[in-house]
C-alpha cells in the first residue's frame, strides 16, 4: 500500500509539474517535450489504476503519435517566439487568481463527490481483476465490441474525416512540377514523337 | 494519506485542468502552446473517467476515455493543419491576426 502511494505522488507530482512546464516553458520545443513526459506520468497513474490498456494506449497514441507531430509541426513553422510571448507577464497575475479559485472549486467538488458519491464505499480500485479472472484488455474488448460497437464505429469514422480534412487543408499543388500522364505517353506515334532533321554540315541543329 | 482514495485522482485532474486553462490564459498569442493546453485539459479529463470507471468497478468508463482519446488525436491533427496552412498564407500564426481570416 505504501508503495502505490509513493507511486502516485511521484506520478501526479511529475504530471503536474511537467503540465506547468508545458504552459510557461519559453521555447514550444521544450513544451512539446514537458507535454511528453506529462502524457507518460499520466500513463503510469492509469497503470496504478489497473487501467493498462489505456495507459498503453496513452503512450502509443499520444507520445508516439500526437506529441510527435506537434513536434514537427513546431519545428517546420519558422516563427519568432519571443514575439509570441509578450502578454505573458500581464495576463499573469489574473490567469493566477482565476486558476487557484477554479482549482479549489473543483477539488472540493472531488473530494465531496469522492466521499458522498456512489464510490464512498469503495476505497480501492475495483478494476484490477475483482471477481474475474479477465484481463483489463479483454473486459474492454469484450464491453466495446458488443454494447459500443456502433461508438466503435463512429469514432473510426471520426479519424477518417480527420484524416481527410489534414489531408486537403495541407495538400498543394506546386505549378512546374512534372507529371507522367499515361494517357500522352500511349497515344504517342511515330509521326508525333519523332523529328527527321537534316542539319548542315558544321553549324549543327538549331534550337 | 496512505490509502489513494478517488479524491486523489480527481485532485490531481482539477489540478491538471487547471493548468491548461492557465495556459490558455498566459499565452494568449502562442497558438501552439493554446492546442497544447487543450491537449492537457483532455488528459485531466480522461484520468478523471478512469479514476471513477476504476473505483466504481465499471468498464465503461475507460471506454469513453478511448473515444475522448480519439477525438483528441483528430482535433490535434485537423487544428495543426490549420495552423499550417494560415503560417503558409500569411507567414506568422499570431492569433490576432487570424480575425482576417475570410473566405
Amino acid at each position: 500500500m505504501a508503495l502505490q502511494a509513493i507511486a502516485f505522488y511521484l506520478m501526479s507530482a511529475v504530471t503536474l509539474v511537467a503540465g506547468f512546464c508545458v504552459v510557461s516553458a519559453r521555447n514550444p520545443v521544450h513544451s512539446v517535450l514537458w507535454l511528453i513526459l506529462a502524457f507518460f506520468s499520466a500513463a503510469g497513474l492509469f497503470v496504478l489504476l489497473g487501467a493498462e490498456f489505456l495507459a498503453m494506449l496513452l503512450v502509443v497514441v499520444y507520445v508516439g503519435a500526437v506529441a510527435v507531430l506537434f513536434l514537427f509541426v513546431v519545428m517546420m513553422l519558422d516563427v519568432d517566439f519571443t514575439a509570441l510571448r509578450q502578454g505573458f507577464a500581464q495576463y499573469m497575475p489574473i490567469g493566477l487568481l482565476i486558476a487557484v479559485f477554479l482549482a479549489a472549486e473543483m477539488i472540493l467538488v472531488a473530494t465531496t463527490v469522492a466521499t458522498k458519491g456512489a464510490a464512498k464505499d469503495n476505497l480501492v480500485p475495483a478494476a484490477a481483476g475483482s471477481g474475474s479472472e479477465l484481463s483489463n484488455a479483454e473486459t474492454i474488448g469484450r464491453v466495446l465490441y458488443t454494447d459500443y460497437v456502433y461508438f466503435f464505429q463512429a469514432a473510426g469514422l471520426v479519424l477518417l474525416v480527420a484524416m481527410i480534412g489534414a489531408i486537403v487543408l495541407t495538400l498543394r499543388h506546386k505549378p512546374g512540377v512534372k507529371r507522367q500522364i499515361i494517357m500522352d505517353q500511349v497515344l504517342r506515334t511515330p509521326k508525333t514523337g519523332m523529328r527527321i532533321v537534316n542539319p548542315k554540315s558544321g553549324e549543327g541543329i538549331g534550337e | 494519506m496512505m490509502t489513494i482514495g478517488l479524491a486523489h485522482y480527481l485532485s490531481v485532474a482539477a489540478i491538471l485542468f487547471t493548468i491548461g486553462v492557465f495556459g490558455i490564459f498566459v499565452n494568449r498569442k502562442n497558438i501552439i502552446v493554446i492546442l497544447m493546453s487543450v491537449e492537457l485539459m483532455l488528459l485531466a479529463v480522461n484520468i478523471n473517467l478512469v479514476a471513477f470507471s476504476a473505483y466504481l468497478g465499471n468498464v465503461t468508463g475507460q471506454i469513453f476515455a478511448m473515444f475522448v482519446l480519439t477525438v483528441a488525436a483528430a482535433e490535434a491533427a485537423v487544428g495543426l493543419a490549420i495552423l499550417v496552412t494560415f503560417f503558409r498564407n500569411r507567414g506568422d500564426i499570431a492569433v490576432d491576426d487570424a480575425s482576417v481570416m475570410k473566405g
